[in-house]
This record gives structure tokens, C-alpha cells and sequence, in this order.
């Protein structure tokens, strides 16, 4: 095994990317399948708007337009949001604890595999004539009258994509909990790493219950099983619960990776500590621990009772204070600072009155009696675009920008990138702002059509001509990375001039082993102490200079997803073709052999020796 | 001074939120034209929580822009380096203190709302004869119509409610095939239709429907419930109680309404051969009582088909549309449960549309 980088062909470059354990690669692999995701969703959303641009419109059939709001939902939030902010997690946050590596390399490579199967998997229903069809949440009254393999394809997709998002949770929390260098105590992570350590340990309680539930729905509908159905004895507000259980905890598994992405940028470009560092670590603490208790806000119509209502509703309201605590934190970030409008900090800066205004209406439907005029109108969908648009997807726009060049070693081009912000920002506002309105004037959601003279057709012509902008907006910044990528100008180690942490006083694109020695933390913010003190590398080594330990790839996991994969078509064609059955059998065993494969096979991993460290040292410094 | 000051300034800030807030929408549907108490009750706690919010929003939109203009580096020049401030116990105290109180002052009516409108103590109430004090309506949603029991009263509507105004109302809701959500917007929030258990409410209808433009409430469905649950309207009527206890009796007096099969209009005849398997033109008799029969009956009942506002539910109400949708109801509400009578030929449909229009117990 060697490490220097040689010549190589297509075949040799397309197995490292398939067997590799490297965080960082996984991290790139990860942007690459959710932006693909994240585009396909972006077409979903945009057929939508065309379908809503006029009353009684028939561009699109009803029953397709079913399929194109559960596809656009279920995309944007398993296969889009998350992914990609798993890729900024798995790229950066080794980095800024220290680590040469994340604690269970292959568990990592097996989580991205896992995703790309279940994503395409259920991308597959849109070949096969069949996607689902019951909306993102499978309500299962309907998801289990829904004809065709649709919501098959939703249960099993999403089983086998959530095992492997469970998987890369359990692994972070490992990760952060053991592999922090030397100094890190936890009171001097930067906030990124402290909401993936949050976000994590929310993954480890959320999904099981969403792996039950899909385990239920799939054998509801594939095996006979009667879980939800209510003729039989089944309770389908039994899977509401179960849902929520999972699906609120899910929203602040996206949004607390977007606090921690901003708590970075905003003292970053204002030069300055982030304040109240110790208030923010307790307030992201406090919302990964509300966010369980509040789950049957979703439910205030279902009929659950005057106090149940009344007791969610307040434990809903409560969450506003420790976001409050963060919003304003943020805010006096920026006061007293020397603030600088790169292209990220343009992000942070747009995000702070979007997801504001997305949060107080948040608020609102907190409130039950009011909910239940607002629940399932389009105010809530206005409402949670905001919270999602204006919080995670700016918060990824920002990341992108940002650690575009630890990642890549190039910088994307600031001009187009604010081409691409003041689209994307016009377009999101336009679009959904209106959209409170259309609720107010009590349009539902989920509608594939509305008759004229109710008072909603400039609202919807608007809020699609905002759809289009941010298209647009999204194109450029894909014209943007590939101009980037031709050109591929390099650049430093700290390329934005005032990074403060870790993954700054590594080398952009870093090198696979992180760094050269484990470096010594000596506080918050540690490169910018190091800095102040005169030390222009930015980092204190805090052993010295040893042989690496790395881990060796593996193509296991991709075979074993790929098995997986296959047991799942298998499975929901086991009635009505010859080989369904046997290919369930086959992807079963194929998944075990794989699975006893790594049991048996004793891998120790191996050395990277001192001599080549040093060889690379000294290109790096000719280089300089 | 101050306080009355204090007023003052809050009393503007509604008023204005109101004339922003109801400044479109229509009184058909609009949640901020309210037209019952249940719908005003929610619609103060809009006012109340808007006017939380928007102050919320003008601070930190202020300070933010104040941050903005006054700390740029192109400002305070490239070398300037801002003093590392940790934080501040009194400001983080402060901010979280004032939304700790903000919510509070949202948490109250909040939870005083909330028991206020679930309050269904009163839904089985009798008199000293033992008949029951309030009106009852069961709602069974189906795919895609509504049907409205009144078991007190032994009649039966579907897709176009009638209800007295100024009392209360009281709601039994459940659905017979898959979820689905009654939601009146401008009377008041909606409820799910579930389909393993009965869900009570009540909404109180303060204002005549005749005042306005269409004539009839819209009601909505809010639950996705296949293909065409954005065509699941239903309408809402309200008279007052004189009038409603006329509708009752005429509702009543077409016990027994049946159409015959040899009757001298082809309509009839048409409609004796063909629909009155599944569509009852008889309002009286026995409802399906809820928890006895989930099903209720399998189309419509058309007893007022002609003093409707639609076809079904969506339609114009016109002979032209009924002709269309009977001949294929598939290519209007794709996924409803009526057969497509494309074998009629023009002049059945004309007869059969004219025989459906004449259906009415408002005369």
C-alpha cells in the first residue's frame, strides 16, 4: 500500500473512490450524491410551481402530482439536507477536534454506501411508473390503500438510507467523544463540532423509532401485517406518533449542523470571538433536548385532547428561548467586529431575519387554537420553508463557500457566488413569503389544483415566479463549481485570512492523514491563539514526529448495501414475479457473506512511516 | 402616562396588523374575515402572536442593521482588530428572560383557547322531554365527498351542510376509507376526519351566507387523501333558526322519496335504473349512526340537488358540468368511487341533469 500519489487509470481512480475509508473523501462523496439529490428535488419543486401557476391548471395529473410533493419532500430531507451536511460533517469535523480520522472508518464508508442505495432505490420508482405517493410523512390510512409498489419503495428506500444515517450518528458521537487531540476539552470544540455531537446523539434516539415504524408499514403492506390497519385491529395514529417521534427531532438534526456552520462564519468574517460561547453550547443542548419533548405539535388537529394540546403547545413555545439566546449571540458576534461580506457571511447575514421570521411562525403555530386553522394550510408550508430554506439550505449554500477551499484547495468565485445569493435570496423570499397569505386565505396544501375566484391566483403566479429565480440561482452556482474546478487556482492553508480553527492549520485539500503530528489545543479558537502568539503555522505539535496508523480501504460496504439493494426489490416483488423471492433469499445471503467477510478477515490497517511525513513536509514547505 | 402612552402604541400596532392581515381574502374562505366566535377567537390569537412576532422581528432586524453599517471593515480599515469579548451574563440574561416573559404572554390564551374550543361537555345534553339540547351533525368524509348526518333529526345531506346560525354546533367527525380533515376556514380551525375514532368540536355560524357573494361557505378538505383531495370541497349554508327548523321539516317530508322506474319522466326513470342503487333522494328516515356504521351510504345523498352551489363540490352548477360528470367522473375527480355512465346517449343525460336540477326542498 502505498500513499504517494501516482499516475493512475480510470479503473484504479473509480476503486479508491469506491473502497475508500478516507473521512474526507467520503465527506466530498456525500456533497456529490446529496447536490445530485438536492437538484433532483429542486426539479420536483419547480414542476410543482409550473402545476400551481394557474387556477384549474392540467399540466400535471393529479395522481403524479402525489408522487411529485412526497418525491420533493422526502429528497430534500433524507436525501438532499442531510447527506450533505453529513459531507461538511465528515470533511471538517475530524479536522477541527484534531483527528487523524473518524473512530470507525469502514462503519463511515458502509453509512455513505447504505445512502446511495436507498436514494436510488427510491429514485428507481420514478422509472418503474410507481413512486410514492402518500406525501413525505405516509400518513397510513392512505399510504397503505395506495396502490401500486410506491410506498414500497418509500419504506424500504428510507430503511435501508436510515440505517445508514444511524450508522455515520453513532460514529460521529464515537468520534468526538475519543478522538479529540490533546487540549480539546469539550468546552473548547468549536460550535460546528458541538451541534454534530448534538445532532448525533439525536440521530442515535430518532431513528430507531423511524426503523420501526418503516419496518411496521413494510410488512403492513408486503407481508400481511396489520400494524395500522384500523379493520383489523391496527391504529393508524399510531404511526403519526411514530412518525413525529422521529420527524420533529429530524428538523433540528438539520438545523443545529446549520447553527454550528454559522456560529463559524459569523466570527470568522467579523474577526472576533463568538459570543457567549458557553450560552450557545448550553442552547444547542437545550434544543436537541426539547426537540423529543414536543413531537405532537404536528398533532394538534388529530383530536388528542384539550390537555395534551394544551401541554405541547407550551413546551413548543419553550424552544423560542434558546434559539432566542443563539439569534442574539449571532448578533452581538457581529457588534464590535470588523466585519467583511464575503459570500458566506452574505449567507449568515441572510439567514438571520429569514430564519428569524421562519422561527416566530414557528411560534405561532405553537399556539393550538391558532394551529388549527394554520395546520396543513399553506402557511405551514410557507412556514417550514423557512425554517429550512432560510436555516439549513443557507447554512449549506455558506458551508460551501466556506469550506470549498479546505476541501478542494480552490476558492469558488465570489462574484458568481453573489450572483448566485441574491437570486437564490430574492427567489426564496418571493416564493414563500406570499405563500403565509395563501394559508391565511385558506388554501390547504397538497393541492394538485384550485378552482378560480377564491382569491389565490396572483399569490400562486408570484410565488412560482420566485421558484424560478432561485433556479436560476442554483444554476449559476453549479456553473460557478465548474468554472472553479477548470481553473483550480490553489490556495493556502487559511485562505479566508482569519480562521480560528483547526481545520485551518492543516493544508487545503489535506492531506489523507490529517496531520502531520497530532497538534495541541490550547484553548478556544485554538489557531487564532497561535496565530496572536506569533506562530504563523497556526498549531502547537503535541508529540512528536511518529509513524501514522491508517486504515486500510475496503470494498465490503459497497457490496453489502449494494446486497441490501438488492433483497429490497426482491421484497416487494416476492408475489407476483418467479424470482422476486429468490432474489430477497440472494440479497439477504449476499449481505451476510459480505457481513462474515469482515468478521473473519483480520484487518490491522498499517503505518504510514516517518520518512514519507517528512517528505511531504518539506514538498509543502518548498511549496510555500 | 406612560401606560396610557403604552396603549396607545399597542392599540396602533393591532389596528394596523389588522388592516394588513384582512386586507385580502375573500369572505367565502378568508381566516381573517372571521365569521363565528370559534374563528374570532383564533383570529385575536393571530393579532395576538403576530404583534409578538413583528416586535421580535423589528429588533433584531434592528440591531442587525445598526451592526451592519456601523462595523464593516471597509469602515473600520483592513488592519483593525476588534477587542475578543467573551459574552456578557447581564445581556444573555436579558435575552433570555424577555422571550421567556414573550412567551408567556402567548401561553396563556393559548391554553385558555385551547380548552375553551374542546370543550364538548355539552354535546350530549338533553332537555327534561329527553331530546337533546344542541344540534348534533355526524361528518362522514369519503373518497372525495362529505356526508352530514343530523341524528337528532333523522336527516341526511351530503357536500352542502345547513346549519342555523348564532349557537352552537356540535360536530362528530369521522372518516370511512382513509384520513381526511374538515376545515371551514372562515368559521373556524378544522378537525381530522380519523378513521378509528370519533373526533367532536363545535363551531359557532354568526354570519348569514346569503350576504355573501357565492352565497355558501367553502369548506375544505386538509388532509391529503389521494389523487383528488384538492377537489374535495364541501359547502356551508347557514339560515337562521326558524328558517333551519323549515329545512328540517322539509328534509323530513321526503321520507320514503324513492324514484320509479316507470315513471312518466325519463329522468326519473333514467335515475331509478341506474343511481338510485348508491344515491338516495329521500333526506328523512335513519341515518347510519356513527360507531354502528363507519360507511354511511355509498354516494351522495341528492335530495337538495338542486339547491346546491356545485357539482360535486367543485363543479358550476349547471346541467352542462352535471352531463359532463356523470358521462365520466374519472376525468374530474380521478380516483372517486362513481362508475362513468358513458353509455347514456345525449338526450338520457339531458333528462336525467334535468330530473337532478328539479331535486330540491327549498321551495
Amino acid at each position: 500500500m502505498s500513499s504517494v500519489a501516482q499516475k493512475k487509470g480510470f479503473g484504479a481512480w473509480l476503486w479508491d473512490w469506491l473502497t475508500t475509508v478516507d473521512h474526507k473523501k467520503i465527506g466530498i462523496l456525500y456533497l456529490l450524491g446529496g447536490g445530485f439529490f438536492f437538484v433532483l428535488g429542486g426539479i420536483e419543486a419547480v414542476l410543482i410551481r409550473i402545476q400551481l401557476l394557474h387556477p384549474n391548471s392540467d399540466l400535471i395529473s393529479a395522481g403524479l402530482f402525489n408522487q411529485l410533493i412526497t418525491m420533493h419532500g422526502t429528497t430534500m430531507i433524507f436525501l438532499a439536507a442531510m447527506p450533505i451536511l453529513f459531507g461538511f460533517m465528515n470533511a471538517i469535523m475530524p479536522l477541527q477536534i484534531g483527528a487523524r480520522d473518524v473512530a470507525f472508518p469502514f462503519i463511515n464508508s458502509l453509512g455513505l454506501w447504505m445512502f446511495i442505495f436507498g436514494g436510488l432505490f427510491l429514485n428507481i420508482s420514478w422509472f418503474m411508473g410507481q413512486a410514492p405517493d402518500a406525501g413525505w410523512t405516509s400518513y397510513t390510512s392512505l399510504a397503505i390503500t395506495s396502490e401500486g409498489h410506491g410506498v414500497d419503495f418509500y419504506s424500504i428506500g428510507l430503511q435501508i438510507a436510515g440505517g445508514g444515517t444511524l450508522m455515520s450518528g453513532i460514529n460521529f458521537l464515537v468520534t468526538i467523544i475519543n478522538m479529540r487531540a490533546p487540549g480539546m476539552t469539550y468546552m473548547r470544540m468549536p460550535l460546528f463540532t458541538w451541534t454534530t455531537f448534538i445532532a448525533s446523539a439525536m440521530i442515535l434516539f430518532a431513528f430507531p423509532p423511524l426503523t420501526i415504524g418503516l419496518f411496521f408499514l413494510t410488512f403492513d403492506r408486503l407481508f400481511g401485517g396489520n400494524f395500522f390497519d384500523h379493520t383489523m385491529g391496527g391504529n393508524t395514529i399510531i404511526w403519526e406518533h411514530i412518525f413525529w417521534i422521529f420527524g420533529h427531532p429530524e428538523v433540528y438534526i438539520l438545523i443545529l449542523p446549520a447553527f454550528g456552520i454559522f456560529s463559524e462564519v459569523f466570527p470568522t468574517f467579523s474577526r472576533k470571538r463568538l459570543f457567549g460561547y458557553t450560552s450557545m453550547v448550553f442552547a444547542t443542548v437545550l434544543i436537541g433536548f426539547l426537540g423529543f419533548m414536543v413531537w405532537a405539535h404536528h398533532m394538534f388537529t388529530v383530536g388528542l385532547g384539550s390537555t395534551a394540546n394544551a401541554i405541547f403547545a407550551v413546551a413548543t413555545m419553550a424552544i423560542a428561548v434558546p434559539t432566542g439566546v443563539k439569534i442574539f449571540n449571532w448578533l452581538l458576534t457581529m457588534w464590535g467586529g470588523s466585519i467583511k461580506v464575503t459570500v458566506p457571511m452574505l449567507y449568515a447575514i441572510g439567514f438571520i431575519p429569514s430564519f428569524v421570521m421562519g422561527g416566530v411562525t414557528g411560534i405561532m403555530q405553537g399556539a393550538a387554537p391558532l394551529d388549527y386553522q394554520l395546520h396543513d394550510s399553506y402557511f405551514i408550508v410557507a412556514h417550514f420553508h423557512y425554517v429550512i430554506i432560510g436555516g439549513v439550505v443557507l447554512s449549506i449554500l455558506a458551508a460551501t463557500h466556506y469550506w470549498w477551499p479546505k476541501m478542494f484547495g480552490t476558492l469558488l468565485d465570489e462574484t458568481l457566488g453573489k450572483v448566485t445569493f441574491w437570486f437564490f435570496f430574492i427567489g426564496f423570499h418571493m416564493t414563500f413569503l406570499i405563500q403565509h397569505w395563501l394559508g391565511f386565505w385558506g388554501m390547504p396544501r397538497r393541492v394538485f389544483t384550485y378552482m378560480d375566484g377564491q382569491g389565490w391566483n396572483a399569490a400562486n403566479y408570484i410565488s412560482t415566479i420566485g421558484a424560478f429565480l432561485m433556479s436560476i440561482g442554483v444554476i449559476v452556482l453549479v456553473y460557478n463549481i465548474i468554472v472553479t474546478t477548470v481553473k483550480n487556482k490553489r490556495v493556502g492553508n487559511d485562505p479566508w485570512g482569519d480562521g480560528r480553527t483547526l481545520e485551518w492549520a492543516t493544508q487545503s485539500p489535506p492531506v489523507y492523514y490529517n496531520f502531520p503530528q497530532t497538534p495541541l489545543v490550547r484553548g478556544l479558537d485554538t489557531v487564532w491563539i497561535e496565530k496572536q502568539e506569533g506562530n504563523e503555522s497556526g498549531y502547537t505539535p503535541a508529540v512528536p514526529l511518529q509513524d501514522i496508523h491508517m486504515p486500510h480501504g475496503s470494498i465490503i460496504p459497497f457490496l453489502m448495501s449494494f446486497g441490501l439493494f438488492m433483497a429490497g426489490f426482491g421484497a416487494m416483488f416476492r408475489l407476483e414475479t418467479s424470482w422476486g423471492l429468490s432474489l430477497l433469499v440472494f440479497g439477504l445471503f449476499w449481505t451476510f457473506v459480505t457481513m462474515s467477510i469482515r468478521s473473519v478477515k483480520d484487518d490491522l490497517g498499517y503505518y504510514v512511516p516517518k520518512e514519507e511525513i517528512l517528505r511531504d513536509m518539506k514538498r509543502e514547505g518548498g511549496q510555500k | 402616562m406612560m401606560k396610557g402612552l403604552k396603549k396607545w402604541r399597542l392599540f396602533t400596532l393591532l389596528t394596523a396588523l389588522t388592516i394588513f392581515l384582512a386586507g385580502c381574502g375573500q369572505q367565502e374562505i378568508s381566516t381573517l374575515l372571521p365569521a363565528g366566535e370559534v374563528a374570532k377567537d383564533q383570529f385575536n390569537l393571530l393579532l395576538l402572536s403576530s404583534g409578538i412576532m413583528l416586535f421580535v422581528i423589528l429588533v433584531v432586524v434592528i440591531i442587525y442593521v445598526i451592526a451592519l453599517f456601523r462595523f464593516r471593515r471597509s469602515k473600520l480599515g483592513e488592519d483593525h482588530m476588534p477587542e475578543q469579548v467573551e459574552g456578557s451574563n447581564v445581556l444573555e440574561l436579558v435575552w433570555t428572560v424577555i422571550p421567556i416573559l414573550l412567551v408567556l404572554l402567548l401561553a396563556v390564551p393559548t391554553v385558555y383557547y385551547t380548552y375553551k374550543l374542546g370543550n364538548v361537555t355539552a354535546m350530549g345534553a338533553v332537555d327534561d322531554d329527553g331530546n337533546a339540547e344542541n344540534l348534533v351533525v355526524d361528518v362522514k368524509a369519503k373518497l372525495y365527498w362529505w356526508e352530514f348526518d343530523y341524528p337528532d333529526l333523522g336527516v341526511t345531506t351530503a357536500q352542502e351542510l345547513v346549519v342555523p346560525m348564532n349557537e352552537k354546533v356540535y360536530f362528530n367527525l369521522i372518516a370511512a376509507d382513509v384520513k381526511h380533515s374538515f376545515w371551514i376556514p372562515a368559521v373556524g380551525g378544522k378537525l381530522d376526519n380519523n378513521v378509528e375514532n370519533v373526533n367532536k368540536f363545535y363551531l359557532i355560524f354568526e354570519k348569514d351566507s346569503r350576504d355573501l357573494e357565492e352565497g355558501v361557505f367553502f369548506g375544505k378538505c386538509a388532509e391529503l387523501c389521494g389523487p383528488s383531495h384538492a377537489l374535495m370541497d364541501f359547502k356551508v349554508k347557514t339560515l337562521t333558526r326558524a328558517e333551519f327548523d323549515e329545512w328540517v321539516l322539509a328534509m323530513q317530508a321526503t321520507e320514503g322519496a324513492t324514484a320509479d322506474k316507470a315513471s312518466a319522466d325519463q329522468g326519473e326513470a333514467i335515475f331509478a335504473e341506474s343511481c338510485i342503487s348508491c344515491h338516495a333522494v329521500s333526506g328523512a328516515g335513519d341515518p347510519a349512526y356513527l360507531g354502528v356504521d363507519h360507511a354511511g351510504a355509498v354516494g351522495p345523498n341528492l335530495t337538495t340537488f338542486g339547491d346546491r352551489n356545485r357539482v360535486a363540490g367543485f363543479m358550476d352548477h349547471d346541467e352542462d358540468s352535471l352531463k359532463k360528470w356523470i358521462a365520466d367522473p374519472q376525468k374530474y375527480k380521478p380516483g372517486n368511487t362513481m362508475p362513468a355512465f358513458d353509455h347514456l346517449s345525449d338526450a338520457e343525460l339531458d333528462a336525467l341533469a334535468g330530473y337532478l336540477m328539479g331535486l330540491s326542498v327549498e321551495k
